[in-house]
């Protein structure tokens, strides 16, 4: 029948009209969460530098601990990966990416025979190496776009604990780094044994605080004993932070190139349904013209011209709507 | 007179400029900073944190693990449990130690109940003195 393609395209650019509202939705609220993600990790840099600044004076004065955090293990047997992606999809390639990195480095790991402990934080990770048969020790999730201090700190008592307890000798961290609003990049780190303090202190910059001589109590091991578990939260909420902006900075990208296709779908479709509208009124005034000629053989030439007559408006009316 | 920021790990919670600041510090001992204190780091008790401003007003906060560091004219305080006295849930921190105190009663030796009853003293204490 004609007009039945015409009738399935319509419905169709129906379709991909109402996709395309939903992804410009999501693009607009992820533009707004990540002006929020971005400014939560602008204020919770203070923190982060003071502490470091901490250690740096600490690191002057000649402090140095046996904590267990600095345990340096010469013969790794186990290696910890924290993987940190997303809850939700629809973000580009922003949960694949650290997923699949750390896969990389576990295979690795695992052909220099060691074996790995997984730290998932985020639903995307664990269900990704769950499917693959990969033992996730401890998974974390329901927090990746919104994270609080509280959830690095959960996640931090778990990783510090394990290795202090030797269950793991070394740590990786595996995190999506925000750059910039148009660059993130996935970055794989140690993270545990730390530096030790001297490292840190250099790596921090080792500003010109460091060369006063501080007054410590109760002492300057002890300080430095509180600090480090405080240390090791402040760098995981910092981790956090960074990959709720990538994500959401990720998904907006994302949902913004899925409303451009929506949008060039419908054009596209809009005009292969005008084509077969065309088509189907080509069609039928070619069906009445041959009927009409088929009649013609034994009608007289009178008629004929009667019936064209009548068919004339009917033709001017579909012509001028295409 | 020297600047005092109060910084938590989400901001920085706090900013302005004091007379005096008045803490303790696990050691069990009160220490008092003023402008022109020795360079100074510390691990905080959990107890108050206060800072007499030039007018003479006081602002109190419950800090219940922290540091402080002062370092020529900035006194810093960092904690990652920390709430100003105006903030405190006053029923809340009733309930909480009541609560600390039955299980203490029930087990006299529970570390986690003791610090619970501290806190909770703390708070109740800091909004007494707002």
């Amino acid at each position: 029948m004609p007009g039945g393609k015409e009738r399935e395209l319509r419905r169709r650019i129906a379709s991909v009209q109402s996709t395309k509202k939903i992804t410009r939705a999501m693009e607009l609220i992820a533009a707004t969460r990540v002006v929020k993600a971005m400014q939560r990790a602008d204020a919770a840099r203070p923190y982060a530098r003071r502490i470091t600044s901490v250690i740096e004076n600490l690191a002057a004065s000649g402090a140095e601990v046996d904590h267990p955090l600095l345990r340096e293990v010469d013969g790794v047997k186990r290696v910890g990966f924290i993987v940190m992606a997303g809850d939700r999809g629809l973000a580009g390639a922003y949960n694949t990416n650290p997923i699949r990195a750390a896969e990389r480095q576990l295979m690795a790991h695992q052909s220099e025979g060691k074996e790995y402990c997984l730290f998932a934080v985020g639903k995307k990770a664990q269900a990704y190496y769950k499917f693959r048969n990969y033992r996730v020790d401890y998974s974390y999730m329901g927090f990746t776009d919104n994270p609080a201090y509280e959830d690095a700190r959960r996640i931090a008592d778990d990783v510090a604990k394990a290795f202090s307890e030797g269950e793991v000798d070394q740590v990786e961290l595996i995190f999506t780094e925000f750059i910039s609003m148009g660059t993130q990049r996935v970055s794989v780190r140690r993270f545990l044994p730390l530096e030790n303090t001297r490292v840190m202190a250099e790596v921090g910059g080792g500003s010109a605080a460091a060369i006063a001589s501080f007054e410590f109590e109760p002492s300057p091991e002890a300080v430095l004993e509180s600090l480090l578990p405080r240390y090791v939260e402040a760098r995981l909420y910092g981790a956090l932070l960074d990959c709720a902006a990538s994500e959401h900075s990720n998904r907006q990208r994302a949902m913004k190139s899925a409303t451009d296709n929506a949008e060039e779908l419908i054009t596209k479709l809009s005009r292969e349904m005008n084509a077969a509208r065309q088509a189907a009124i080509t069609t039928e005034i070619m069906e009445i013209v041959g009927g009409a000629e088929a009649l013609g053989a034994d009608v007289p030439a009178d008629d004929l011209t009667a019936a064209f007559a009548s068919m004339a408006p009917v033709d001017s009316h579909s012509l001028s709507k295409t | 007179m020297f600047d005092i920021e109060v910084v938590s790990p989400e901001a920085v919670s706090y900013s302005g400029v004091a007379e005096m600041l008045i803490a303790r510090t696990v050691e069990g001992g009160d220490i008092a900073f003023q402008a022109g204190h020795v360079p100074f780091i510390g691990t905080l008790a959990v107890w108050s944190v206060e800072v007499i401003k030039p007018d003479g007003k006081r602002d109190v906060f419950a800090v219940h693990r922290g540091f402080v560091q002062v370092h020529g004219n900035q006194v810093t305080i960092l904690s990652d449990v920390s709430e100003a006295a105006k903030d405190v849930d006053v029923p809340r921190a009733q309930k909480a130690l009541e609560n600390a105190s039955a299980a203490l009663a029930a087990d006299s030796a529970d570390p986690e109940a003791a610090a619970a009853k501290a806190r909770a003293e703390l708070r109740l204490r800091v909004s007494a003195v707002h």
